[in-house]
């Protein structure tokens, strides 16, 4: 089952997602990237129903680069979290979207942030998060191996022991994982570890 | 809950002497002017007998409507599949509608043609899967026509899933895989009535589908050819439809390539069984022999 979660390192934030696609006990893809680059140096990492997921990722991306647009100056991550909460908060009361995110950024001025917010739009700002069947597990790995100013390599092999973990403690543990850094170059994908290859999609 | 019929299965005249208990639509508005009923029929001695048909007895329509509808399960077991390869897509499908335990036909065009080159998939409710993929054909044409140029297989299934996903929550049921060939080549989309869409290489959709994916998977390669890839769609339908119960009919084999799509195959999965697993004569093991002298 999905599993999501981020932490904050020294001057970059790292997301790390399951990408299965499931229905009831069909794996119908194994590399759905949940992963979404918001704009420049923003990640957005969304669980929850797949219509759901896709649509309001796709609404927040198109609505903070229209701000972009509009104003030639883009949102900060605190902004754009505050925006996507907003949101959330609204359709709560009419037709929740039922979706968990974590919004990772960067700001010249703030440096590296993490943002948790979940269906029922509660906003924190956080260094370490989760959400899904996994967190059971990562929490407790990142609450223990966790600390403030944690270098790239560092934060790579905690995201990896949690993976570890969540892969041989989970019964419906999903195979594949995609992890996404941003920091003062941008957003980026960084790796994917991979158990089962789908096969690629040619460019026939 | 009152026994109700359908109204158009109701339809008969009533001689206005005859008292009816229930509730009458009139339908005399909808009459031609000159009677079609013999004015020297004993049954009709009126001649301006207007027709009428029964109302269900339920003061609750809607409720009488999603009854009815429960009891109908339409087309709800299903084996689809579809995948790419290196000369385009290979779709398959089996033919067979159930209701429930019933089987109501074992001839439904699972596979609809959306243009020459896009191909959709049938699972879930089959009012449903034909009238969007019909109304999603009318919009890929008018794409067509206002652009110029034939809409991608991203686009329609997106197209698709929009509409589908402005519509959760309202009891559609749609299993769909979009298929065909475009400007980038061969596509593939899975797409459903939740809102999901999913572009991938290889797809399976309905009862049947863990049956079909068994034997997908392990016989799937990227570089086969076309007789090879249809033999492996033709296959895992019907070892799905020899354990999926609701899964049946005929497997029809359609193949996308850069000239749009043809129908490669449509056979009986009951003749595929004796094709497979030829009727062998079984060795006897023990003949009896007669008690000499007896």
């Amino acid at each position: 089952m999905e599993c999501v979660f981020g932490l904050v390192g020294d001057g970059f934030a790292i997301l790390v997602a399951d990408t299965s696609a499931v229905h009831s006990i069909l794996v119908h893809k194994s590399n759905e990237d949940k992963i979404m680059v918001l704009d420049s140096h923003k990640l957005i990492a969304a669980s929850g129903e797949p219509g759901d997921r896709v649509q309001f990722t796709e609404f927040i991306q198109k609505n903070v680069s229209l701000y972009q647009f509009r104003n030639g100056i883009p949102l900060t991550t605190a902004a754009a979290a505050n925006f996507t909460r907003g949101e959330l908060a609204t359709a709560l009361r009419k037709s929740p979207y039922m979706v968990n995110i974590l919004l990772a950024g960067y700001d010249k001025e703030t440096g590296p942030s993490l943002y948790y917010i979940d269906y029922i739009a509660t906003l924190h700002k956080v260094d370490k998060a989760s959400f899904g069947y996994g967190s059971y597990f990562s929490l407790s790995m990142m609450d223990r191996h966790f600390h403030s100013g944690m270098s790239v390599e560092e934060a790579v092999d905690l995201v990896d022991k949690c993976i570890l973990e969540i892969r041989s403690r989970l019964v419906v543990a999903p195979p594949n994982f995609v992890i996404k850094i941003v920091d003062k170059d941008g957003a980026r994908e960084y790796a994917w570890r991979e158990s089962v290859k789908d096969t690629p999609v040619s460019s026939a | 809950m009152p026994i109700l019929l359908l109204p158009s299965t109701n339809f008969k005249f009533f001689p206005p002497k005859l008292k009816c208990v229930d509730m009458k639509l009139d339908t005399s508005g909808l009459e031609s002017t000159s009677p079609f009923f013999g004015s020297g029929d004993e049954l009709c001695p009126e001649l301006s007998a207007a027709p009428s048909f029964s109302l269900p007895l339920s003061t609750d329509f809607d409720e009488f409507q999603k009854d009815t509808k429960a009891t109908l399960k339409h087309a709800k077991g299903t084996t689809t599949l579809a995948f790419i390869f290196k000369e385009g897509v290979m779709v398959a499908a089996d033919s067979r509608a159930s209701m429930g335990g019933y089987i109501s036909s074992q001839s439904v065009k699972k596979i609809i043609e959306i243009n020459p080159y896009m191909l959709g998939t049938m699972a879930g409710g089959a009012a449903d899967c034909q009238f969007w993929h019909r109304n999603l054909g009318i919009k890929c044409r008018l794409h067509e026509l206002a652009n110029k140029r034939r809409i991608s297989v991203t686009g329609a299934s997106k197209l698709l899933a929009n509409i589908l996903y402005s519509y959760r929550g309202m009891g559609l049921s749609v299993g769909t895989m979009i298929a065909g060939w475009d400007e980038t080549g061969p596509g593939l989309y899975y797409v459903d009535s939740e809102g999901g869409r999913l572009k991938g290489t290889r797809f399976s959709v309905g009862s049947g589908s863990p049956y079909a994916y068994g034997v997908l998977d392990s016989g799937y390669k990227f570089d086969m050819s076309v007789e090879e890839a249809a033999e492996l769609a033709r296959r895992a339908i019907y070892h799905a439809t020899f354990r999926d119960a609701a899964s049946g009919g005929v497997a029809s084999v359609y193949y996308v390539g850069p000239n749009g799509w043809k129908k490669l195959s449509g056979d009986d999965v009951g003749e595929l069984h004796y094709h497979y697993y030829p009727v062998t004569p079984s060795t006897v093991e023990q003949e009896m022999a007669e008690v000499a002298g007896a």
